[in-house]
């Protein structure tokens, strides 16, 4: 089957020169002190497929206009995807009509200036011109690999984008980023439903998606998987494969607010006021930076109001380094802005999985974690469930598959309690996406409470 | 669940506001990235008669390409929010988008496009390319999709139940209401901060199909959050009151009639009361449930476990299966809680956030059992999945026809199966809260939604919520914190030994639920009432290291 390639090409990605023409066409247009206009969009498209079989699969194309005008520190802003010129007129004067009425804002900072940015190359053609056939191909790989097999049901998702984000204003800022993504999530469960395998990919370039891995690791965690029995809930050593550590670790990135921490409503508050950068916090073989040009993550280089996003160091060799600031906080507290972070990588060490596995008298490998939720923010405590392949170790062996568990765990306590680190890896399959370097972790009394039937 | 991935990427404000409230939702988190605006919106909207022409040139070129069914769906979907903190405004959030998605059914298998150019050349290109990826997509040998009947509604148009639209109040009157009513939260001593929000939705939808449907709905839904922060004197601890009032689908006057401003200083003292409350000793206690609570635990081990989507394995590799499945061992056959327990999916509840006309399908839902006097009896369905059951619904001498749970969140989004209303009846019994408290010797009062985590079969979860009050022989003699139960879902809803009778009978409804791949949010209410479940096993979550 060969579908033509560009069949529909309504919304491509904006060039660079394309996204300052249209923002000057509308910021010439205010009448407003201030005007800020970010335009964003591109093509989306998916398959989707379970129980061997294709079941949705769709393409979208949107482009987003948004325009906000200020007066001293009153703003409104309107959002359209209708870019007549017409439209966008009516959405200028909208934006001042509103802006007029807004009650003044105390912390609303001034516009931005022109800005230094770094060139992320995250856009990456062959992604940009994968068609429906290739990802009908790719996802054909998992489903004729399960049904070879005879006994397995594969449901996975294959997800492809392009797209450009850009803004500016009167004073001369311009920033303009474009970015490709692929992320290919497999699940496979065992006919008889007592095993589930998992495995995922992700990267901006198409070509570092590999099908036939994410299958072959599915399939052999769903065998593997395959009648588990149940071991008593408890404090456990536990192996975290990357997925795992992602899962919890991450969330702490949305504790890293500076204000909140300031204001003693953060576990990075210090008792008796403040917070606690530069304390040691964690193991000292933690690193946790951000980083947009790191090639493993390749995220944006601004954040919506055209804030350079740059290297961060949060937490170096265990002591917490920094905190994000917004440009009011930062203003506020005399300290540097650094918005919030766009990725996350944790320096790794040169562990591999099987040396923790090797040197484990009695533990438990986990896949993945689902559904974390947060349960006390005091502590950044979080629970939630493994999911889609747990296994026991004993004696330096995976011995035998067992029930998913579920745990009480906070980031902060893993991070002191580690036993080994292994090497970063991308991940694919987060529960709250974006770009995520993580290794996986042999962590000690890890704190599981009770026992899930479910598989 | 609600899937995260979205507001990590809108950046700054979206983290700093999910740091900033943590029991907050994070989809709040991405309305509040916005940038501050108005709620006036420029957006010329499609008259009826124009989007019927695009509507149907989709759909025929559908047709023409060589679907079997297809049909189109053209959203206007308005969103506005308007977030304070303290006396201050934080950001007022406005969106007006539309757009054409339509969807083609080609030798049995689905294609989907989407785009916003909303010209005759547009949505045919885009009918093309949805034809385009169903004949990619075509496995050969693969059982093709096949639809339930459904009859064909031509040229209606429904309306939710609102009386004030919230599109149509100024600024001011938003900001002005959440500023007192911060004012009011602030007077309870040891209040730092509040957190307060207001959310709308507004979709007018047109959608037509091949079967000759043509219908035109106005959907309005409203919300306000807030959650108020009290912080100990020394620093060392701090406690949140929060989810005081539940959304629905309503217009601006049902946000009044909550009176935010007359209730906050009572919130602000049980926040207050938290940082001194005894912190709770783990056990297997009584519990005696809020509908304001119990409508979370409803949502995540009732209703999603009963989506037949889940039950089939078509969200395997996401939100997960049911432990209600397989369909043949459990249809008639689970008791899945006492014979007191009735179960009903709906989506004509006045009120209801899933209350709809017609679903995304075309078909005018109906009200349905799901649990009939303890035993489970039905699944939720659409068109496609309605068929899957048609071994039951003969034995029960019914028609093979869809429940009306199809829904897409915008023009942008493929449709599939969502939760209708999802509700726990009245007992017989005319009974309330109180009187369930004076009937228990050892327990524990839950009020609110909190925290809240299930697995991916719907057998094992933990529930926090808001406030939580020790019950000793059938008197409330304290609050308690740092409360959490857990529990495995057959065992618990069979635990269920008393419920409330009609006078208590009221809605909780979530704003943000996700689903499916891209993940999409819906709105869903759940009617309950208080309810007593025995000996459930509690933990105490005020873990330090």
């Amino acid at each position: 089957m060969s579908a033509p390639r560009r069949l529909f090409a309504a919304d491509g990605v904006l060039t660079r020169a394309e996204a300052q023409s249209l923002i000057e066409r509308v910021v010439k247009l205010s009448q407003a002190d201030e005007i800020q206009v970010n335009v964003g969009g591109g093509m989306q498209t998916n398959v989707r497929f379970a129980d061997n079989r294709m079941s949705t699969a769709g393409s979208v194309s949107n482009f987003v206009v948004t325009i906000q005008s200020s007066y001293g520190k009153r703003s409104a802003a309107v959002q359209v995807n209708d870019t007549s010129d017409a439209a966008l007129e009516a959405a200028v004067r909208q934006s001042e009509a509103l802006a007029r009425l807004a009650p003044e804002n105390p912390e609303s900072m001034p516009a931005l200036g022109a800005q230094q940015y770094q060139e992320v190359p995250a856009y990456f053609e062959r992604t940009a011109g994968v068609s429906a056939a290739d990802r009908a191909a790719a996802a054909r790989v998992a489903i004729d690999a399960a049904k070879k097999a005879g006994d397995l049901q594969a449901a996975g998702y294959i997800q492809v984008g392009a797209g450009a984000s850009a803004l500016g204003n009167k004073r001369g800022l311009f920033a303009y980023h474009r970015s490709t993504s692929a992320n290919y999530t497999l699940t496979v469960r065992t006919s008889d439903g007592t095993g589930s395998g998992w495995a995922g990919a992700d990267h901006p370039d198409w070509s570092q998606i590999d099908p036939a891995e994410v299958a072959e690791t599915a399939i052999r965690k769903a065998q593997l998987s395959r009648n588990p029995s149940a071991v008593e809930p408890g404090r456990y050593t536990v192996i975290l494969e990357p997925q795992a550590v992602g899962d919890l670790v991450q969330l702490m990135g949305f504790a890293i607010d500076a204000r909140s921490a300031d204001e003693g409503r953060s576990a990075f508050s210090k008792a008796g006021g403040g917070n606690k950068i530069g304390e040691k916090i964690v193991d000292e073989r933690v690193t946790i930076i951000s980083d947009p040009m790191d090639p493993d993550l390749l995220a944006a280089p601004f954040d919506g109001q055209g804030l350079p996003i740059g290297r961060q160091v949060w937490i170096e060799n265990g002591v917490l380094k920094n905190l994000a600031y917004s440009r009011f906080w930062a203003e506020r507290k005399n300290a540097q802005p650094t918005g919030f972070p766009s990725s996350m990588k944790m320096l790794g060490g040169d562990a591999s999985l099987e040396q923790m596995i090797a040197s484990t008298q009695r533990g438990i490998l986990v896949t993945r974690l689902w559904y974390l939720r947060q349960v006390d923010p005091r502590t950044i405590l979080y629970t939630g469930l493994t999911r889609d392949g747990t296994f026991l170790v004993e004696n330096g062996k995976i011995s035998r598959s067992i029930r998913n568990l579920r745990f009480n765990e906070s980031p902060l306590f893993i991070l002191n309690n580690l036993e080994m680190v292994g090497r970063p890896q991308r991940l694919a399959g987060t529960e709250a996406g974006g770009n995520v370097v993580l290794p996986a972790l042999k962590v000690r009394d890890f704190n599981f409470t009770s026992l899930s039937d479910a598989v | 669940m609600t899937s995260r991935r979205d507001f990590l990427r809108t950046g700054a404000l979206a983290a700093g506001a999910l740091a900033a409230r943590p029991v907050f939702d994070s989809a709040e988190a991405l309305a509040l990235s916005l940038p501050p605006s108005g709620t006036v919106v420029p957006v010329e909207p499609l008259a009826q008669a124009q989007a019927k022409e695009l509507l149907l040139a989709a759909i025929d070129a559908a047709k023409a390409g060589g679907a079997s069914f297809a049909d189109a769906r053209i959203n206007r979907a308005r969103n506005n929010s308007v977030a304070t903190r303290e006396q201050q405004i934080v950001g007022v959030g406005d969106s007006d988008t539309q757009g054409l998605g339509v969807r083609a059914l080609v030798d049995g298998t689905w294609g989907f496009a989407a785009t916003r150019e909303l010209t005759r050349d547009g949505v045919t290109r885009a009918a093309r390319e949805a034809v385009a990826i169903a004949k990619a997509n075509k496995i050969p040998g693969a059982p093709p999709v096949v639809l339930a009947p459904a009859p064909a509604y031509t040229d209606v148009t429904w309306k939710s139940a609102y009386t004030t639209d919230p599109f149509e109040i100024p600024i001011e009157q938003k900001v002005d209401l959440l500023l007192k009513a911060n004012a009011e939260a602030m007077k309870a001593t040891g209040v730092r901060f509040v957190n307060s929000a207001m959310f709308f939705v507004k979709e007018e939808k047109h959608y037509a199909n091949t079967d000759g449907s043509v219908i035109s709905q106005t959907l309005i839904r409203s919300w306000l959050p807030m959650n108020i922060t009290a912080v100990s004197a020394d620093m060392s601890d701090f406690q949140t009151r929060g989810n005081v009032i539940q959304p629905a689908g309503r217009g601006f006057e049902y946000l009044l009639l909550q009176d935010p401003v007359g209730n906050a200083r009572k919130w602000g003292e049980e926040a207050v009361e938290k940082l001194k409350a005894k912190p709770v000793e783990v056990g297997r206690y009584d519990l005696v449930l809020h509908p304001s609570h119990l409508w979370l635990t409803i949502h995540e081990s009732i209703a999603h476990p009963t989506e037949l989507d889940r039950a089939m394995g078509y969200e395997a590799n996401y939100a997960g299966t049911s432990f209600v499945a397989p369909p043949r061992e459990k249809l008639g056959k689970l008791k899945y809680g006492p014979a007191m327990m009735n179960v009903i999916g709906d989506r004509d509840q006045e009120g209801g956030c899933s209350t709809v006309g017609y679903d995304d399908d075309g078909v005018k839902p109906e009200r349905f059992h799901i649990i009939k006097d303890g035993i489970f009896v039905d699944y939720q369905t659409t068109r496609e999945q309605a068929p899957f059951l048609d071994w039951w619904y003969a034995s029960q001498n019914k028609p093979v026809q869809s429940h009306g749970c199809s829904y897409a969140q915008t023009w942008q989004h493929v449709q599939f199966q969502r939760m209708p209303n999802v509700s726990l009846l009245p007992g017989e019994r005319d009974i309330g809260w109180d009187d369930i408290i004076a009937a228990t010797d050892r327990g524990i009062a839950i009020i609110g939604d909190g925290s809240f985590s299930i697995d991916q079969q719907r057998y094992n979860a933990q529930f926090g919520g808001q406030v939580f009050y020790e019950i000793r022989g059938g008197k409330i003699v304290g609050m308690l914190k740092d409360v959490a139960y857990q529990m495995r879902t057959p065992d618990f809803w069979n635990s269920m030994d008393m419920i409330g009778g009609r006078k208590s009978y009221e809605p909780g409804a979530s704003f943000f639920d996700g689903k499916g791949q891209p993940s999409q949010v819906n709105a869903v209410s759940h009617w309950s009432v208080p309810s007593r479940f025995r000996n459930v096993n509690v933990i105490n979550t005020g873990r330090k290291s």
